[in-house]
């Protein structure tokens, strides 16, 4: 027991580069999720956050929670003005300072999409974190292309939920044979400040890509002290399991082993998945499972195909 | 020492990029920039420039990348063109708001659709309130001295410049340019120092473009315009100080045979050789008493330079290459409004003509001063030049 709190604390640094005066809602998973990644970048970093929850959270005008510089822009420009910026500090002789974007689903996955592609391919040298919330939070709870099947939004109405599968991101920064693509939650802190780390010294080799699934209380409807246990419930029940794509798209690794709880006890708990469980909601349900079983199923073949066996996968390793 | 170099317009921007040392240059290809870019790429892989060439996938991001560049305090450039402008719309409101002094060249091509590479104003003329500054040129001699006095004031009032060129008249034809050498532009042009303005610096963290409540945020808006009234003092000074340094003489506007000049034709971009040729002809032969006003710098307007040199004339003819649906054409309008105030102030009236890159000639001119003569009332805008 003893052993492993000390490694905790010693994983986490003290640092703390996100100050109170913020703005985000309780319980928010995009707050926690820049915390941690700012333990692990430091300070020396330059942040680009296109319009998105953190357009809010960092702070209105005149003030600014977070003790890195922070270039506001527009939606569909995260990956193209952090890799302005890189530019524009390698010139002007800072080549040490990180390049970080910071965007929200909608920024990443639907309108950001295409400046995200064009970074990725030519091997911009920024990393690229999407705090994914699953849905547009900010304009109050609108389908994005990251809503996963069957959800509620504004306009998925329980009536005609979410058709979709959620887009599988990740696949297709893989396709881009970026360096390092990785997920992970706040609710591993110690996984994604590992990955922020690695992904700050790979810097020069490419375009490092961080998605994180960022619980929403307000947006998935349900209590904000269930953020970090929503987000373990994703990764437990192998909704949002935590893996990395290395080397350019060659090689996969499932960081954890997910307990495989039932997928029922990840849904429960938010009302934006109600109407799965009520008449004419078996359908629905069966489709979130389809999907999660799809995702999972091929991931471990991937994870088998890199290291020819899944027993190098930890189990329990997060307890 | 300086020397004449035969080039073209498009090159003639590149020569001034690169002796304006920019850092940072990101593009997108479109047709007749593309040109403007190529060479810049070679400059810079060849390392004559030290500069970081981004090759973007759209020009919103090509805009996107020179304003991250610019926010560290690097100079940056971009080139394009019609679609390109359009699509960079949004981030063209950024640069400016952000306070960004890039420059840009715009080559004047015609909006789709239908599809057109040629030239008319129609492209920068949509981007008026953007923000940013415009100056239109006549020769390829202008549009390399309007980079490196355009960085120069851009610079100065913390705002983003753009400058015109004209689809193939100038963009793909070579006239004598006298290019100078990095130390004559050197003394002209000091490296980009942002001064009191906030560049990124992580050992000084702030928010930049931050969500603004309406108790802040319609001050922005002022000052905006506030650098742009200063701009009007500063692009004098410079242009000033580029005539003692190149010996070429700049203005907001060009006066040609002006000094008597009852009638007066207001132009701008590469058709103003054809109302000079025209006006001269008609001079010569028939005496008439008429001048040319050539438009450069449209933002900021130059009201009261504009009014001084037309407010006792006896008429006035716009020809605009362009027209503002609904409207009228945008030069024209402009003009009116900025002869307003005057207690008295000649009819203006506004012709429309050249828009596509449809050929303008010098008989073309000759008719519209013929049209001019006759009317007494002012009317609403006057198409030269339709079939149908």
């Amino acid at each position: 027991m003893s052993e492993k709190k000390t490694r905790r604390i010693w994983d986490v640094p003290d640092d703390e580069n996100f100050y109170y005066g913020h703005t985000a809602c309780q319980g928010c998973g995009g707050a926690l999720a820049m915390r941690l990644a700012l333990k692990a970048l430091g300070t020396d970093v330059a942040v680009t956050i296109p319009a998105c929850c953190w357009t809010i959270i960092a702070g209105g005008f005149p003030g600014h929670a977070l003790k890195v510089p922070v270039f506001h822009t527009a939606f569909e420009t995260a990956a193209i003005v952090a890799a302005g910026i890189k530019g524009g500090l390698e010139v002007t002789g800072r080549k040490s300072t990180i390049s970080l974007a910071w965007a929200g689903d909608g920024g990443t996955f639907d309108i950001g999409l295409q400046a995200l592609s064009g970074a990725a391919e030519r091997g911009e040298d920024i990393i690229y974190a999407v705090y994914d919330n699953e849905a547009y939070m900010n304009t109050g709870i609108q389908r994005s292309s990251a809503t996963p099947p069957g959800a509620w939004t504004t306009t998925t109405p329980a009536k005609r939920p979410n058709p979709r599968p959620k887009k599988n991101l990740m696949e297709i920064m893989a396709a881009h044979k970026v360096p390092y693509a990785a997920t992970a939650t706040p609710a591993y802190p110690e996984d994604l400040i590992r990955k922020f780390r690695k992904a700050k010294e790979m810097a020069g080799q490419g375009l490092r890509f961080i998605h994180i699934l960022a619980p929403c209380p307000p947006g998935w409807k349900m209590a904000s002290d269930y953020s970090v246990h929503s987000a373990r419930l994703a990764v437990e029940s192998r909704v949002f399991p935590l893996y990395e794509i290395e080397d350019g798209g060659r090689k996969y690794t499932i960081n954890y082993w997910p307990k495989g709880i039932p997928i029922e006890e990840y849904l429960k708990i938010q009302g934006r998945f109600r109407h799965l469980f009520k008449p004419g909601g078996e359908k629905w349900l069966e489709a979130f499972k389809e999907f999660v079983e799809e995702n999972w199923n091929q991931l471990v073949e991937k994870h088998k195909l890199t290291h020819g066996t899944t027993d190098n996968i930890p189990r329990g390793y997060y307890k | 020492m300086s020397f004449k170099k035969v080039t073209t317009g498009n090159h003639a921007v590149s020569y001034a990029v690169w002796s304006s040392r920019v850092q940072i240059i990101s593009a997108y290809p479109i047709t007749p920039q593309t040109q403007i870019v190529e060479l810049l790429s070679e400059i810079v892989a060849e390392g004559k420039l030290q500069a970081k060439f981004i090759t973007v996938e759209s020009e919103h991001s090509a805009m996107a990348a020179c304003i991250g560049a610019s926010a560290t305090g690097a100079r940056a450039f971009t080139a394009t063109s019609a679609q390109g402008l359009a699509l960079m719309h949004e981030m063209l409101h950024w640069a400016a708001g952000a306070r960004l002094p890039i420059v840009m060249a715009n080559v004047n091509r015609a909006m789709a659709p239908p599809w057109s590479v040629w030239t008319d104003q129609n492209d920068s003329l949509s981007q008026l309130t953007t923000g940013w500054m415009q100056i239109y040129n006549e020769s390829n001699q202008e549009v390399y001295d309007s980079v490196i006095i355009g960085y120069k004031v851009a610079e100065q009032v913390h705002l983003p410049l753009m400058t015109v060129l004209d689809a193939f008249i100038l963009s793909h034809t070579s006239e004598p340019v006298e290019i100078h050498t990095q130390e004559e532009v050197d003394e002209y042009l000091p490296p980009y120092d942002p001064g009191e303005y906030y560049t990124i610096k992580t050992e000084d963290p702030r928010g930049y473009g931050l969500l603004t409540m309406p108790s802040d945020y319609y001050e922005f808006r002022y000052k905006v315009q506030r650098a742009h009234e200063r701009a009007i003092e500063v692009f004098k000074k410079e242009f000033k100080n580029f005539e003692e340094v190149f010996g070429r003489k700049h203005w907001f506007f060009e006066e040609f045979m002006m000094d008597d000049a009852d009638y007066v034709i207001v132009t701008s971009g590469s058709l103003s050789s054809d109302v000079k040729y025209a006006v001269a002809k008609l001079r010569k032969e028939k005496g008439l008493k008429v001048g040319v006003l050539k438009m450069r710098v449209v933002r900021p307007y130059p009201f009261e330079e504009v009014r001084k040199v037309l407010g006792d004339r006896k008429k006035i003819a716009v020809i605009d290459r362009n027209i503002g649906f609904g409207y009228h054409g945008v030069f024209y309008e402009e003009l009116k409004s900025a002869l307003y105030p005057l207690e008295k102030r000649p009819p203006v009236f506004g012709y429309i003509i050249g828009i596509g890159g449809r050929d303008v000639t010098p008989a073309d001119i000759e008719d519209i001063i013929d049209d001019m003569l006759k009317r007494d009332e002012m009317t609403e805008i006057i198409w030269k030049g339709v079939r149908l």
